[in-house]
């Protein structure tokens, strides 16, 4: 009964004209950013923040608005992933495997139509799972200690490191990275500068909007002018968008799998969407006899497993990043990171302090859900408009947007340059395959690691066994190594699919 | 492999650096048993222990770009700078529409249409910034008027 008056109260929030207004207009600019290539989730809500935030909107409306832009891109992203071939984004890749060649045999439109489908069924899935699953988890963190939150730290970038990505190595400097950078400013517990080199633009630490901007947005504009825009442009045309009802049938079956698949990769801190939509396919192609199931060949399963999947992650990795503080994803990273601009600390207290947010948040995503099924099943022919708007109209658009957004936020040329500088450092990774993401989560949870790890050794007395003397912890560091470990063995049996090229 | 092991080596020098830099960290009559000097020295060594991996077991190189796009890559980023400066003392509309078409040059060669971008986005995005989102942007350089 708890759980009806909270979302009596939830709806209460969502339901007021303005909040509507502005879940509708998330959804809208989501599945735009979502649809347009090179633009995905991460980066388009990275870019949205500095300009949401100067909007002066408080902390639900603002939140509201970018959750649905978030939900909003996970569903558009599929949109040049069939027709383009382009991924907006990791997760969003295993849907090009099947979308793709469908959109190629002419069946473009039921690819869109089922995928929005499945995106919905996961998405409304996650949503649910959010509702009952993140009190739960809500109690159970009360029980965290330091040692406790920096063992979770640790799971979260050794899962983002081991299962997530191709190279254990690249991953954990990447964290590294992150973590390093997060160390720069003034030292939380004795007010001495670190690490600042004596520049008073770094007294302060370095904003992790400007790197998140720079790493995500910024860089891509330099993908894009190494490829000058080629293989972008030449699309699959989309005839008539009819419903097809039997592989819609015959799919309810892979969405319930998928979602439960994506849902659970979605709650591990660290994992997130990129693992929900690739366990969700690998699953569904082993289920339906692997390598002979029509898998990787434009089979509609394989277009509704990855979206179910990947949808039901983005949602899942909500409950982490609620109740704990730990993204799932990156892009819910960059959430966190509109979280902490908005003054709002997650964690276990955010759900008995301002019940208001949580319990807002989810009942807009639920409207937010039924908004961008309606607008990607039978709308979807505009948002397949927005796909030819050329990239050098698009990414220049894009700096423009990043350069004023972080300008309008610090007023700073220091910043700026820093983006630039991050922008360049964004580009060589993706060249030498150093995922970004653990970057951002580093310099985003850096400070909370180090403070729980010195809290911890302030109540043990500099005993360090302390770190390892709850079944909590021990569980979480067990995981933790398994999570980095592990994927050495499993890449023998589980291979990772690749893109396709024409 | 070689791009990976340059890269590994840059790493550890770079964590060099930063251990260096953490051992320069002042500290204060406050202290506690772990100090801040621990987790930037432990980063630093886990830093470095990739580098070392990524020096051993390097990956297949990257395909880099030929020697124009790397021009072109490196004139994008000069415009960018002079963007971060002009944005402010010129005002909004003139630096965006020149930074704009110059990228838009970059990534498709043809002029008419980058300048039309520039033009374009340098107007568009103004309206939007200034009347839909409400920033405070000013257009022209003060001087003018």
């Amino acid at each position: 009964m708890e759980l009806l008056s909270n979302l009596a109260l939830g709806f209460g929030v969502a339901l007021s004209p303005f909040t509507l207004f502005l879940a509708v207009v998330g959804c809208f600019l989501g599945t735009i950013i979502g649809a347009l290539p090179g633009l995905g989730p991460s980066n388009g809500v990275a870019i949205l923040i500095p300009l949401a935030f100067s909007l002066g909107l408080d902390a639900t409306s603002a939140l509201v608005l970018m959750t649905s832009v978030y939900y909003g891109a996970m569903y558009g992203g599929r949109i040049s992933s069939i027709l383009l071939n382009i991924p907006g984004d990791e997760p969003a890749l295993m849907t090009t495997l099947d979308g793709y060649p469908m959109a190629k045999a002419g069946r473009a439109g039921d690819a869109l139509v089922l995928s929005g489908f499945a995106s919905f069924f996961g998405a409304l899935f996650a949503t649910i799972g959010l509702m009952l699953l993140a009190p739960v988890l809500s109690r159970i963190a009360y029980q965290f200690g330091p040692a406790e939150y920096f063992a979770l730290y640790l799971l979260a970038f050794s899962t983002l490191g081991g299962i997530a990505s191709n190279n254990q190595a690249k991953a954990a400097l990447a964290s590294c990275i992150g973590l390093g950078i997060a160390m720069i400013g003034l030292d939380n517990q004795t007010g001495m500068p670190r690490l600042t080199g004596g520049n008073l633009h770094l007294m302060d630490g370095i904003d992790f909007l400007v790197a998140i901007v720079g790493l995500f947005a910024v860089a891509e504009v330099f993908i894009f002018i190494e490829s000058h825009g080629k293989g972008s442009s030449i699309g699959v045309k989309l005839e008539k968008v009819t419903l097809p009802v039997r592989d819609l049938v015959r799919g309810i079956g892979t969405m319930i799998r998928c979602s439960t698949i994506g849902f659970i990769a979605g709650v591990l801190p660290g994992a997130g969407a990129s693992l929900g939509s690739f366990l969700a396919y690998v699953g569904e192609k082993k289920w339906r006899g692997g390598d002979r199931s029509g898998f990787g060949k434009g089979d509609p399963q394989g277009v509704i497993a990855p979206e179910a999947g990947n949808n039901s992650a983005a949602g899942g990795a909500l409950v982490p990043m609620l109740t704990l503080g730990v993204p799932g994803s990156g892009t819910t990273a960059v959430l966190l990171a509109l979280l902490m601009t908005l003054n709002i600390t997650p964690g276990p207290t955010l759900f008995t302090d301002r019940p208001e947010v949580v319990w807002g948040l989810i009942a807009s995503l639920l409207i937010a859900n039924f908004v961008l099924l309606a607008m990607n099943v039978p709308l979807v022919k505009i948002f397949v408009k927005i796909l030819t708007v050329p990239p050098w109209v698009l990414l220049p658009g894009v700096m423009m947007v990043s350069f004023v957004g972080i300008f309008s936020l610090t007023g700073s040329y220091f910043d700026l340059l820093l983006m630039i500088v991050f922008g360049i450092i964004g580009w060589l990774f993706r060249k030498l395959d150093i995922p970004t993401v653990p970057i951002i989560l580093g310099i985003l949870l850096g400070k909370h690691m180090e403070d729980a790890l010195r809290r911890a050794m302030i109540l043990s007395d500099g005993d360090w066994t302390y770190l390892f003397s709850s079944g909590i912890s021990i569980g979480l560091w067990a995981f933790a190594i398994l999570g980095f470990v592990a994927p050495f063995f499993l890449r023998h049996i589980i291979k990772k699919p690749q893109a396709i090229t024409d | 492999m070689k791009s990976d092991r340059l890269f590994g080596v840059v790493i550890i020098f770079g964590a060099l650096a930063y251990a260096a830099g953490a051992l320069q960290i002042q500290t204060s009559f406050m202290s506690d048993p772990v100090g801040s000097k621990t987790f930037p020295l432990i980063l630093a060594g886990v830093a470095a222990l990739c580098g070392l991996v990524m020096i051993l077991k390097p990956d297949t190189d990257p395909d880099w770009p030929n020697a124009r796009t790397f021009g072109s890559l490196i004139v994008s980023v000069a415009v960018m700078i002079a963007y971060a400066y002009t944005i402010k003392p010129l005002g909004f509309m003139i630096p965006t529409a020149v930074c704009a078409a110059i990228l838009s040059y970059q990534i498709s060669p043809r002029p008419v249409p980058a300048v039309l971008t520039g033009i374009g986005l340098s107007i568009g995005l103004f309206l939007v910034f200034k009347y839909a989102l409400g920033l405070g942007l000013q257009p022209f350089p003060k001087s003018w008027f």
